[in-house]
């Protein structure tokens, strides 16, 4: 038996044939982005702008690789779509415990203030 | 509806047609769903790593030099663009060329791992292990083994697959969509350490 084709040919090829310019254009600016979080770590800013800072330029990263690398971009705008919220939903939706580790620095059994912080 | 609805054509043009949901074939959806789920399996293990970090009073920050991390990236990336080609090469009808990419990829995540395996040695001879280290918090052992654990696993898998799918392709077994769905894999992986750099390497720099 031969085994039947899962789906018919609907996909253009140009976009498989983009231009290798365009490729490297993407690949210098995710190196750049790359470069940039190494020099925010030698930066003399504190913790949390260093993170608010390098999870910008890593969400940027990330963009920049889903829409051309991994061609999200030439898919329908749909598909796109479903990728983008369901996701992020998700990773959103991770998020709801950041302030219970606040609490951990002082209020949970064994642990001990950071230093420079006064305990309540 | 009547049954002769059911049987004549009154549904929406993509069940009839055989069109799979957004046009994409179910190779590239399966990969796809595949991948958001990988997505908050990583998100997941960064979120707790962010917690531990953020509740520790004293969290170690054990590395002293960028330059181990820093080649790493280098060929992480470099390896998406060479895949990108192979696959380029792939859909333009260029077998010999997507072979050659494609095994300049493999090689390429081969000197990953030998790299993040050599970082993992000396952090294991300067005496850290999964729940001890000589700097602070002992989970922090737990939290770095699990993240780039975890990674390294992928990336292992990553250049097995496309070791076996590159041979498939040129022997004719595969085709070019089979070499864009092991794409899509690889792109996923460099795009997890894009994360688990600034927040488990960067972050955690000897001051």
């Amino acid at each position: 038996m031969v085994d039947a084709p899962d789906v018919q040919k609907h996909e253009p090829p140009s976009r498989y044939t983009d231009p290798i310019t365009r490729y490297l254009l993407i690949y210098f600016c995710i190196l750049a982005l790359a470069a940039l979080q190494f020099v925010i770590a030698y930066s003399h800013v504190d913790t949390s702008a260093k993170f608010e800072r390098m999870l910008l330029i890593a969400i940027a990263e990330a963009g920049l690789a889903l829409l051309f690398f991994m061609h999200l971009w030439a898919e329908k705008r749909g598909f796109l779509l479903f990728v983008v919220v369901f996701t992020g939903f998700v990773l959103v939706a991770m998020q709801y415990g950041w302030t219970d580790s606040y609490r951990m620095e002082l209020g949970a059994p064994y642990t001990q203030p950071k230093v420079g912080v006064v305990p309540q | 509806m009547s049954q002769a609805d059911l049987t004549m054509g009154t549904h929406p043009p993509g069940l009839t047609t055989g069109l799979p949901p957004f046009s994409v074939s179910a190779k590239k959806m399966a990969i796809w769903l595949f991948i958001i789920a990988d997505a908050a399996t990583f998100a997941a293990c960064l979120v707790a790593y962010g917690f531990l970090r953020n509740g520790s009073p004293n969290w170690p920050r054990p590395f002293h030099s960028v330059m181990n991390v820093s080649l790493m990236t280098f060929i992480l990336l470099t390896s998406s663009l060479t895949m990108l080609l192979g696959i380029r090469a792939a859909k333009i009808g260029d077998k010999a060329g997507a072979f050659r990419w494609t095994m300049i990829t493999a090689v390429a995540g081969i000197l990953f791992a030998l790299l993040h395996i050599r970082e993992w040695m000396a952090l294991i001879g300067e005496g850290m292990t999964m729940f001890h280290n000589p700097w602070g918090a002992p989970l922090f052992g737990a939290s770095f083994f699990s993240i780039t654990g975890l990674h390294l696993l992928h990336v292992t898998g990553g250049v097995i697959a496309l070791v076996v799918v590159g041979f498939r392709y040129m022997r004719g077994r595969y085709n070019a969509d089979d070499l864009e769905v092991t794409g899509l894999y690889w792109h996923f992986v460099d795009l997890v350490w894009m994360f688990v750099v600034p927040f488990v390497y960067l972050l955690n720099l000897a001051q």
